[in-house]
């Protein structure tokens, strides 16, 4: 197992790729889901105080 | 079935969705298959032992951070030529994924050449044109954002979209043309039509299906900004007043 870490001695730079990698890709995911999530909501709470003002 | 009726925003968001959430699916079970098969299943490399392993991403990164180049100026394009709203919404929603892809492409180099060359970073044709594919994408994005009227940023993002597609050869074929540290393309036609790679068939697999995941990603997430994108643009519709209750739980 510590050997599969190693990776023949280049450890580091492989797990510094893989690592960045997928640090990226969630939390660009993460994010896009938030935004839009968040902008839904916001849209829908300023819809309903325009409708209470009416 | 007509296509035309989803170019229409409102039209085009719900199916956007369900895509987004389709390729989402995909591409997970595709890397974990990849990286199951990048650690597990592919060889040690003769030349460069373990370190190779690094290929797995770098080079499905670096083709991504090209092609999303190439299809957000055909976006682009096509906004210009038809002035269709969502064509410009498309390329937007594209351009913080290409600039990912690229910057994971020039990370992951450069942690490939420090074991493989001795260096970081080299000032040459390649490693140089895909710096500068990652200003483009920069560039594109902050000239959005610091134009206010959207048709107007469209409009100016697109020439720069397009005037930019110019680099994406040059970094394709700069192995080629020039001497550089960095080594030729992975796969290549042949002349008789087919293909040389110079690796395992195992190595080839899986770098294919890292690619083919890293596609759905950039599907999913792009799929996903278009649709906060719409509803940025086009909140004052009616369609979308009308689909907010319920969307917004």
């Amino acid at each position: 197992m510590a050997e599969w870490f190693a990776m023949g001695g280049h450890g580091l730079y492989v797990w510094g790729s893989y690592a960045v990698t997928a640090l990226f890709m969630i939390v660009e995911s993460i994010l896009v889901v938030r935004q839009k999530r968040t902008l839904l909501q916001r849209l829908g709470r300023m819809m309903r105080m325009n409708s209470e003002v009416e | 079935m007509n296509l035309f009726k989803y170019s229409a925003p409102s039209t085009f968001y719900p199916l956007a969705g369900k895509l987004a959430s389709g390729f989402a699916i995909a591409s997970v079970l595709l890397v974990v298959i990849g990286l199951y098969m990048s650690f597990f299943v592919a060889p040690t490399d003769y030349k460069q032992g373990e370190g190779y392993r690094i290929m797995f991403i770098h080079v499905p990164a670096a083709w991504m951070s090209m092609f999303i180049y190439i299809i957000m100026a055909g976006w682009a394009a096509a906004g210009m030529i038809w002035r269709t709203r969502l064509s410009s919404m498309m390329a937007s929603s594209l351009a913080p994924t290409g600039a990912i892809f690229t910057f994971i492409a020039l990370w992951t180099g450069a942690l490939w050449g420090k074991p493989m060359w001795g260096a970081w970073w080299v000032w040459d044709a390649r490693l140089t044109s895909e710096l500068i594919l990652l200003f483009l994408y920069i560039g594109y994005m902050a000239l959005e954002s610091a134009i206010d009227d959207p048709r107007r940023a469209a409009r100016a993002c697109g020439l720069l979209a397009l005037v930019g597609v110019i680099n994406v050869p040059i970094i394709y074929y700069s192995v080629q043309w020039w001497n550089t540290l960095h080594q030729g393309s992975s796969i290549k036609m042949n002349e008789g039509g087919g293909l040389d790679a110079s690796m395992t068939d195992i190595m080839l697999w899986t770098l294919l299906i890292m690619t083919v995941a890293f596609w759905f990603y950039t599907i999913a997430v792009a799929l996903t900004r278009v649709q906060r994108i719409i509803l940025e643009r086009e909140s004052n519709t009616a369609w979308v007043k009308q689909m907010l209750p319920q969307e917004d739980k």
